[in-house]
């Protein structure tokens, strides 16, 4: 007998005779505290990231190319790793060209172990789209994909992503049922509610542990 | 005063340990201003009792759901996961869980372990098996960082390094890792940062716990606020998680409550910075995560919790640490003067199935019963009913059946026992009691003044000239 049949033997001997116990989830325990008005969902959102230093604007598909320009030279950024092969990178490689703007595009193109070296220390920000958000907790719901890897909103000192205002939800429970999760999840799924942040050292709260130090939410309002 | 690190870490010696810990004024300082701070903004988090309550109380029917079909759900669990291309181990005790993790660590010719914060992993001692092995371990969450510079073990389960305050993590840094010194939290970060971040791609494998392991999906769910857990098990190419057999939940929405309740009980956050889902390791398309992602499933003692109803409630833990920020005992002693890898409160009640009752039997003593660990525990561990029940197995016989424990009867005494048997027959033997009261009351000149530990701190107890019965059938006589 291995590990795993000893294991499961003495759980399942401890179980018999028992019944178990019913799924009685409680829905409106999980939605009803959690419920926001259509004009104040957006507002519980901002309210909520802005809580842990998350940073966000109120823009339209139209605008929000150029204020990721303003954020990116406030910052004296240059560079940004944007994915070429998605919509809004092509929308801001479009508008960086219009603009003639200074502003260098690198995309994720290689395997990490190609470049590690650079994406961690010569990589200044980076710009995402996003799944959706959730007012409750000011959470971004993010899936990487090959497009937009994993490390992308993580390695960056400066995360900029995208939200669309129709993708806002209340709670995770209307969220996930919405998306239909449960019907395949993503090698990685992710909530990101804020900077990556601390407070091991004496309960005194620091931005930029070791991810982002700073996240920009541009909410696209008529997205 | 010499530092906790220089006391041996063993539950044995708690009494010694606690002693020392009272001691020690820096010490009780810093529990006691960061305990305080932790119980506000726990409380700050559930404005509404009402849904507190009933929060508790769905969280405490997951959790009872899952276990009541856990072996089912982690043949499930471990199905899924298989189809999404993790691979699952299983381990019975802490030593076979290690040679898992060094096996796969082998077959990468692994030097470099970079570690996401993981109790399991210290329950292990991993890093002391692996290091033994030529395979160095570096800690990644900030507070694990320093406990670790320090050669200490975390104080607490989710702010290990809790002990410290800004000024010791300051001359720590400035000893250890050659920078000047300062006691600006914000430098001592970015410190740790710089420190951490190459270690992330040089490190042959990520370590990291798990949260919450869903069954339904195959998906292993851990919540942190720094980054270094999403780093841990992205960048190196192998990710190993370690978690213990009861961690399962049955479908994905199972764990909107208990998330819920665990960021709120434990650090007073609606929600964690990251909640990271893990569902297999990186796809022939994708550019970054591990290439392979390993489930080690550990039992080390929990299977012993599992078989009795009662004490089975111990695995409905989502390891928050609310009940060692609430007690008293904590607050005053700290989480090195236990011994154990899981201090406070959830440490005295699950401590004992890993060690067994001979080394850990001072533990479930270590308690006034205030109860305020189970009042605030989200999943509604009754821990002092627990407490009680672990009292009463650690004095049994040790040969009485059923064993429900190892180390059985630990503080078994003979003479205890005896004492206990004449107190039942004297309570028990109407004839007998009246003999016993009119002696102890007739005879109330004869106490002595010193009653061993009773008069160590208070005087001596004089029985009445007469006892209550004799009172009370005189009144009635009278009437």
């Amino acid at each position: 007998m291995n590990a795993k049949e000893r294991i499961l033997g003495k759980l399942r001997a401890s179980l018999a005779g028992t019944t178990a116990v019913a799924d009685d989830y409680d829905i409106g325990l999980v939605t009803d505290p959690w419920r926001y008005a259509a004009d104040e969902r957006i507002a519980r959102l901002r309210r909520m990231l802005e809580a842990v230093h998350g940073e966000t604007l109120l823009t339209t598909a139209a605008e929000w190319p150029q204020r990721v320009l303003e954020a990116l030279a406030a910052r004296g950024i240059d560079e940004l790793l944007v994915s070429p092969a998605t919509a809004h990178g092509r929308r801001l490689a479009e508008h960086v060209r219009e603009q003639g703007a200074a502003l260098r595009l690198k995309g994720y193109e290689r395997a990490v172990e190609a470049w590690k070296d650079e994406l961690f220390f010569h990589t200044p920000a980076s710009l995402t789209g996003t799944l959706g958000g959730i007012a409750a907790t000011g959470s971004l719901v993010l899936w990487p994909s090959p497009q937009e890897p994993r490390l992308m909103s993580l390695v960056p000192p400066l995360h900029i992503a995208l939200l669309n205002a129709s993708e806002v939800r209340d709670n995770l429970f209307e969220l996930m049922h919405a998306q239909r999760w449960t019907d395949g999840l993503p090698t990685n799924a992710l909530l990101v509610s804020g900077p990556s942040k601390t407070a091991d050292i004496q309960q005194t709260l620091a931005y930029g542990a070791h991810g982002p130090k700073e996240l920009l939410v541009l909410v696209i309002e008529d997205a | 005063m010499s530092t906790l690190a220089d006391t041996p870490a063993q539950p044995i010696a708690f009494t010694r340990n606690a002693r020392e810990a009272l001691a020690d004024a820096q010490l009780r300082r810093n529990f006691r201003g960061a305990m305080d701070s932790l119980m506000d903004k726990r409380r700050n988090q559930f404005p509404d009792g009402d849904e507190l309550e009933r929060l508790r109380a769905f969280g405490n029917r997951v959790r009872a759901r899952a276990l009541s079909k856990l072996p089912d759900l982690l043949e499930r669990l471990e199905a899924n996961l298989a189809r999404n291309g993790v691979q699952v181990h299983w381990a019975e005790t802490v030593e076979e869980a290690n040679a898992i993790v060094h096996g796969i660590a082998e077959r990468h010719a692994a030097k470099k372990v970079i570690k996401g914060k993981s109790m399991v992993s210290e329950e292990m001692e991993m890093n002391h098996y692996l290091g033994a092995r030529g395979v160095d371990c570096l800690e990644s969450d900030m507070g694990e960082f320093i406990v670790q510079l320090r050669e200490e073990k975390p104080s607490h389960i989710i702010m290990p390094a809790i002990h410290l305050n800004a000024g010791q993590v300051a001359r720590l840094f400035h000893d250890k890792l050659d920078v000047d010194y300062t006691e600006d939290v914000d430098r001592l970060i970015q410190i740790g940062r710089e420190t951490l971040r190459r270690n992330f791609f040089e490190a042959d494998i990520g370590v990291s716990g798990v949260n919450f392991a869903i069954a339904e999906t195959g998906t292993l769910l851990l919540v942190e606020n720094e980054g270094n857990g999403r780093m841990s098990t992205t960048v190196p190419p192998v990710h190993i998680a370690v978690t213990g057999i009861e961690k399962v939940v049955e479908n994905l929405r199972d764990v909107i409550p208990l998330l819920s309740l665990l960021t709120r009980s434990a650090t007073g956050q609606p929600i964690t910075t990251y909640v990271n889902m893990i569902s297999g390791p990186r796809k022939a398309d994708e550019l970054d995560g591990p290439q392979e992602v390993h489930l080690v499933l550990l039992d080390n003692g929990r299977s012993q919790a599992f078989a009795d109803g009662e004490l089975r409630q111990t695995l409905n833990c989502i390891r928050c640490g609310a009940c060692m920020n609430h007690c008293p005992v904590y607050t005053r002693i700290g989480g090195h003067a236990y011994g154990t890898v899981y201090p406070g409160p959830i440490g005295k009640i699950v401590t004992p199935h890993m060690l067994g009752l001979e080394t850990t039997r001072d533990l479930p003593t270590a308690s006034s019963m205030c109860g305020a660990c189970g009042e605030v525990c989200p999943v509604k561990i009754p821990i002092p009913s627990l407490l009680r029940r672990l009292r009463e197995e650690a004095v049994r016989a040790p040969a009485a059946e059923p064993q429900h424990m190892r180390g059985q009867g630990a503080k078994h005494s003979k003479k205890e026992t005896l004492v206990w048997k004449a107190w039942r027959t004297l309570n028990t033997s109407p004839g007998l009691y009246r003999v016993a009261m009119y002696a102890g009351t007739r005879l109330r000149g004869l106490m002595p003044a010193d009653i061993g530990p009773w008069t160590r701190y208070r005087s001596a107890p004089k029985p009445a000239a007469r006892s209550l019965h004799e009172l009370a059938r005189e009144h009635l006589g009278a009437q």
